[in-house]
């Protein structure tokens, strides 16, 4: 880990002082536990700032198609497997274009979910978590523990089907097997199990908490509508409060935006206050995506994303 | 006004008196973590617990309130016709409610209830009806900062009683008329016991260890604040999410809107906020906060410099650190104060 942390450092130091980009885009240790966050370097000595660790949560892609007017210049950014798969998916989209985006990919060791650490030690305050090796090393008031990385991955780390990064310009590390083992479909499948009512009763639990603070749509680099469908207003096609309809409306849309372009990034489970898995949805889309269409987000610049095409051979069993 | 002791092996008797009275609230655990609810076993109440996850907000200030409701239809007799909502009814209580959070009420107290003119029904009438009773804090946690904003672990203002734990008995201490009643029968405190719980207030606030400074915050012109260089820092990695001001006791900003159903229809008043493009926008398409820049530094700006301001010092942050807890990517309030006092 820290040799990976010392390779980012060095690279975007070169980078910054050779003038290749004007910015860096990482991660820094973040002030409370977990939490490391989306850094910006603008100069060699910013670039000690930048770090690497099991809790790189944030999709940095969003950044790139997030910067302020008027600071377009050439950016490099950290990007682990799915963070360059967001990439490919922005280019294909045309809201980046790849001459303004320097890659620094780093094979991803999977990232810790830190609401199942949290909830390994119920109404304690956790006051640190350090790595060592496969394990977290967590205190807090009165208890030192050990937890066991794997224990505690985010859920889409667990069935993330491609750790490497698929376009790079450098490469950070050593890459890892091209098949991790991740199953996609296990998030899935529970939906496939249920007769339509107690679908609709599985996704309603899903989201019974939320609280419509929208963490999950701008964490994600796909939700980069200039004015996202829930704050039109003329004509309002949602309404704005917690009336049942209406949430569910937000996040049924969101995810069918999502479809054939969601890389399962767990950006927006990351964000989100509630802890509400946004990604049973996506997941489930992103399998009807791949088994109707071949097609699966992020993985070439090449082929056409399935949604923007017709073809006189596509599937037409969902209108019959 | 008084201080009293109640035994902790009185503490269950006390309590079934409380919800035979009230409708009581209190911090539960749920799903490992201290959440608000309605109170039906009173075993159940939490009394070790560092803070709630949201705020209490949502009893003054429900995310959706139903304002009035009308038929929307304009040649009927009852066409049009605005019916106001019941008030709260029910007298109600928050038990256990944190300093910070009673605090923050107080603040917004001072926003929503001003003079004539700004006389918000809504929010006086559920304030007037809920009495509160606050629990100090023993265990403060690392993002807490209260007591660098006008609040601290066993702050007393906005509470009608403050309960302070001793071991095997609780301190009382009341401080309103409701208090009084609520502690009616209860033994006077010892002198040695009101010096256990002062000592004890030492110790939490002690046991604070983040510290803000605000002098400069507070004696520096608001366009020098307004200009300075470290807002484009601040804004980079934040994303207008939105996320500090839902989960945060003394955010207040509403939408209202009117919703019709066929023939009916109500007027509801929404959570709003700064942090969206959409709270700012006008009907000409101007939108005075236009950038992420604007959004971030008008959260920050509004609680330390624009609150003070208006309503004489009063901070509108009472450091309950939960925005610092649950943005998604660390923008941490307590450095952003830092930055705009150095
Ligand atoms: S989804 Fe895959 S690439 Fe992304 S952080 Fe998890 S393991 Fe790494
Ligand atoms: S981040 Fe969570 S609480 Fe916020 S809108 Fe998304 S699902 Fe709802
Ligand atoms: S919907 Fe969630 S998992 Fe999919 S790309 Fe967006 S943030 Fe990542
Ligand atoms: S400061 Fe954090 S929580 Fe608040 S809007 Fe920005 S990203 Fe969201
Ligand atoms: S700004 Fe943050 S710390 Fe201050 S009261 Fe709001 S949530 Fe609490």
């Amino acid at each position: 880990m820290e040799a990976l942390v010392t390779k980012i450092r060095e690279a975007a130091k070169k980078l910054l002082s050779d003038g290749t980009v004007d910015c860096v885009i990482g991660y820094a240790q973040g002030t409370v536990p977990m939490r490391d966050y989306p850094y910006f370097a603008y100069t060699p000595e910013e670039a000690d700032n930048l770090t690497w660790s099991p809790f790189c949560t944030n999709n940095l892609a969003n950044f790139l198609i997030r910067r302020p007017a008027g600071e377009k210049g050439k950016v490099a950014i950290v990007a682990q497997g799915c963070v360059s798969r967001s990439i490919v998916g922005l280019i294909k989209e045309n809201q980046i274009a790849r001459d303004q985006v320097y890659i620094l990919g780093v094979p991803s060791p999977g990232m810790v979910d830190r609401r199942k650490v949290e909830a390994l030690f119920p109404m304690k305050t956790i006051t640190e978590v350090t790595v060592d090796g496969e394990d977290l090393i967590v205190k807090g008031k009165g208890f030192e523990e050990r937890v066991d990385q794997k224990k505690v991955r985010r859920d889409n780390c667990y069935t993330c089907v491609q750790r490497n990064p698929v376009i790079v310009d450098e490469l950070m590390g050593e890459e890892g097997p091209s098949d991790w083992g991740g199953n996609i479909d296990a998030v899935a499948a529970p939906w496939e199990k249920l007769e339509p009512l107690e679908r609709w009763a599985a996704f309603e639990d899903t989201i019974k908490d939320c609280i419509r603070c929208y963490a999950c749509r701008d964490a994600c680099p796909l939700c980069y509508c200039h004015v996202c469908f829930v704050d039109e207003s003329q004509p309002q096609w949602c309404g704005k409060g917690q009336d049942e309809a209406d949430v569910a409306t937000f996040h049924l849309l969101r995810a069918f935006h999502c479809a054939g372009r969601c890389t399962d990034c767990g950006a927006c489970e990351s964000a989100c206050p509630m802890g509400i898995k946004v990604r049973r949805f996506t997941s489930k889309i992103e399998k009807d995506v791949r088994e109707l269409y071949g097609y699966t987000p992020g993985l070439d610049l090449e082929s056409t994303p399935p949604l923007s095409v017709y073809r006189p051979n596509d599937p037409q069993e969902f209108i019959k | 006004m008084a201080e009293k002791i109640l035994a902790k092996d009185k503490l269950g008797g006390f309590l079934e008196g409380l919800t035979s009275k009230y409708e009581v609230y209190a911090p539960q655990e749920s799903e490992g973590k201290a959440q608000w609810a309605r109170l039906e076993d009173t075993d159940k109440a939490l009394w070790e617990f560092s803070n709630t996850h949201m705020s209490p907000k949502e009893f003054f200030f429900p995310q959706s309130e139903t304002m009035m409701r009308f038929k929307n239809v304009q040649d009927g007799e009852e066409g049009m016709v605005m019916h106001s909502e019941p008030g709260l009814g029910d007298k109600r209580l928050l038990l256990n409610i944190r300093p910070c959070d009673a605090k923050a009420f107080q603040v917004l107290d001072l926003i929503f209830v001003q003079d004539e003119m700004t006389n918000d029904f809504y929010w006086r009438d559920k304030r007037e009806n809920t009495t509160l009773v606050g629990l100090g804090c023993s265990d403060p946690c690392p993002t807490c900062f209260c007591t660098s904003m006008n609040c601290g672990p066993h702050s007393t203002t906005g509470l009608d009683a403050l309960l302070v734990d001793l071991g095997d008995k609780l301190l009382v201490k009341t401080l309103t008329e409701k208090g009084e009643a609520l502690a009616e029968g209860l033994a006077d405190a010892s002198a040695e016991e009101i010096a256990a719980a002062e000592a004890q207030q030492k110790a939490s606030e002690e046991q604070i260890e983040s510290q803000v400074g605000m002098d400069q915050v507070l004696s520096r012109e608001v366009m020098e604040l307004y200009e300075a260089g470290h807002w484009s820092r601040v804004q980079e990695s934040c994303l207008n999410c939105g996320t500090c001001t839902y989960c945060c006791p003394t955010c207040h900003c509403f939408d209202i809107q009117d919703e019709t159903s066929g023939e009916t229809g109500r007027r509801v008043r929404n959570w709003d906020s700064c942090m969206s493009w959409l709270f700012t926008m006008h009907g000409t398409g101007h939108n005075p906060r236009g950038t992420k820049l604007d959004r971030v530094r008008q959260r920050f700006m509004h609680k330390f410099k624009y609150i003070p301001a208006k309503r004489g010092g009063e901070v509108g942050c009472v450091g309950c650190g939960r925005c610092v807890q649950l943005c998604p990517v660390n923008i941490d309030v307590r450095r952003v104060v830092n930055d705009m006092n150095a």
